[in-house]
């Protein structure tokens, strides 16, 4: 495996479309939840054991070379809210995109062919990690970091947070990421004998709440 | 209100995005419209829709900033019929939409490619940056930087990458030079001094027909673009 390409595809520059979202920072922003660096980091630790643990199942699973499409039906059901149905899709398809380029391969083109319409960003990833010649727990590891870089990114941008402070916050993170990979890998692995319902489900409520109330927004910085 | 250099303007061709369509005809043309906000942007693509509209199929991409306003505008306006235009979001970062990562746009352009076609051009509104910040040639085939004569006459001499590469300079807002003490003269010539053989034009869109050089120039543009299909 190549250490560098799993920096590539992590990196918050990697062009997949994920700079105009916020995973649902915006809308924390928005109701006074978020409002500080100690409350940044309740919302980074949420999202992380939530919605990051299930993405990262999702990625790894993807990266063992399970049936992407199968797992985008997982995804679907992970996934309860229309908008953030519609935004995982759009981000699946915009990594495609980027993944495509980066790193070519049957598999990709594999799913550009069969869901013209994009998969959920967690499955591409993984498809993409596996292009790259990472490991699911690679893939993972990705995924759970991809869950609360972006929304550290945006709240610097929402509240004028100090930057460093959001660091710090991400490097806190560190181990926690580590461990939702290594679970979320775990159960990856099982997946090819006992199916994708061994996958992590954990839902954040709030977000999906939010997620679907920010999507009818007429004023808003981020996508999402 | 001139055009200075119609002819000689350079012709790209270092498209990274594939210029043709799957069935080997060429697709739209897509020109970025970019510049500080203000400017006059959205002022000169619905010029540029209600003046080319009738003999070409045009659809137009923004790129807000926080807010739907442009698209609405363009709607509103009635410049073009509704499904034509599509709003992007930039997430507090328009430069970033339009450069770094240009997967939103892409998919946006390529989406209304593929619903309208044939279409002849589709023009793509940056969410208005600073000076620095250009369209990425994977996203436009050719760009116009938008200023104006209101941000001050030392804009030009200033210079930067928007204005001193885009493939047409438009300076908006002549009308209003004689009320913010704009000298236009000292704007011409150093314009021409940042930009050597780089075509420019000073226009007054609120003016009747004031969008008329930039609408000569993209339709030689179109031309341009067609003719290197055959090639
Ligand atoms: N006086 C004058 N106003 C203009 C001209 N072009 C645009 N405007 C006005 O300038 C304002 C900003 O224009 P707009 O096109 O929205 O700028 P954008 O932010 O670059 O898209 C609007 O109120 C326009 O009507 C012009 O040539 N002369
Ligand atoms: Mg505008």
């Amino acid at each position: 495996m190549s250490r560098t390409a799993l920096l590539l595809l992590a990196d918050g520059r990697f062009p997949a479309g994920g700079h105009a979202h916020s995973g649902g920072m915006e809308a924390a922003v928005a109701s006074g939840a978020v409002h500080d660096t100690t409350s940044l980091e309740a919302f980074c630790r949420g999202r992380l054991h939530t919605a990051g643990l299930t993405a990262a199942g999702l990625a790894a699973a993807a990266a063992t070379g399970h049936d992407p499409l199968a797992l985008d039906d997982a995804a679907d059901t992970r996934t309860p809210v229309p908008a953030l149905r519609h935004i995982g899709r759009r981000l699946g398809r915009q990594l495609l995109r980027a993944a495509r380029a980066t790193w070519p391969c049957p598999e990709l083109d594999h799913i550009a062919h069969h869901r013209p319409g994009g998969v959920h960003q967690p499955v591409v990833l993984g498809v993409a990690a596996r292009a790259a010649g990472l490991t699911p727990l690679d893939a993972a590891h990705a995924a759970a970091y991809d869950s609360v870089g972006g929304p550290a990114t945006a709240a610097v941008r929402l509240l004028s947070l100090d930057p460093f402070d959001a660091a710090a916050v991400l490097g806190r993170l560190a181990d926690d990421c580590d461990d939702v990979a290594g679970e979320a890998a775990d159960a990856a692995g099982r997946v090819a004998t006992a199916g994708t319902t061994v996958l992590p489900a954990a839902s954040a409520p709030l977000l999906d709440i939010t997620g679907e109330h920010h999507a009818a927004w007429t004023v808003r910085l981020f996508a999402s | 209100m001139h055009l200075d250099h119609p002819v000689t303007m350079p012709h790209r061709h270092t498209h990274s995005a594939d210029p043709r369509r799957p069935d080997g005809s060429r697709r739209a043309l897509r020109i970025g419209f970019g510049g500080p906000v203000g400017s006059g942007k959205t002022a000169a693509v619905a010029a540029l829709c209600r003046t080319l509209r009738g003999r070409l199929s045009l659809a137009v991409v923004t790129n807000d900033i926080y807010t739907q306003e442009d698209a609405a505008f363009l709607r509103r306006e009635a410049v073009l019929p509704p499904e034509r235009i599509t709003a992007v979001e930039t997430g507090a970062c328009p430069h970033t939409a339009i450069r770094d990562d240009i997967s939103a746009n892409l998919e946006a352009v390529e989406q209304l490619e593929q619903e309208l076609r044939p279409l002849d051009l589709i023009l793509i509104e940056s969410g208005g940056d600073n000076l620095t910040a250009t369209f990425s040639r994977g996203l436009v085939d050719t760009q116009v930087f938008v200023i104006d004569v209101a941000s001050g006459d030392d804009i030009p001499r200033k210079g930067g990458p928007g204005i001193t590469t885009a493939d047409l300079l438009v300076v908006n807002k002549t009308d209003l030079a004689p009320y913010v003490g704009a000298d236009l003269d000292t704007m011409a010539a150093d314009t021409r001094r940042q930009r050597k053989d780089l075509p420019f034009a000073f226009t007054s869109l609120t003016t009747d027909d004031g969008i008329r050089p930039v609408a000569d120039w993209v339709t030689e543009r179109l031309t341009a673009w067609r003719s290197e299909a055959g090639r």
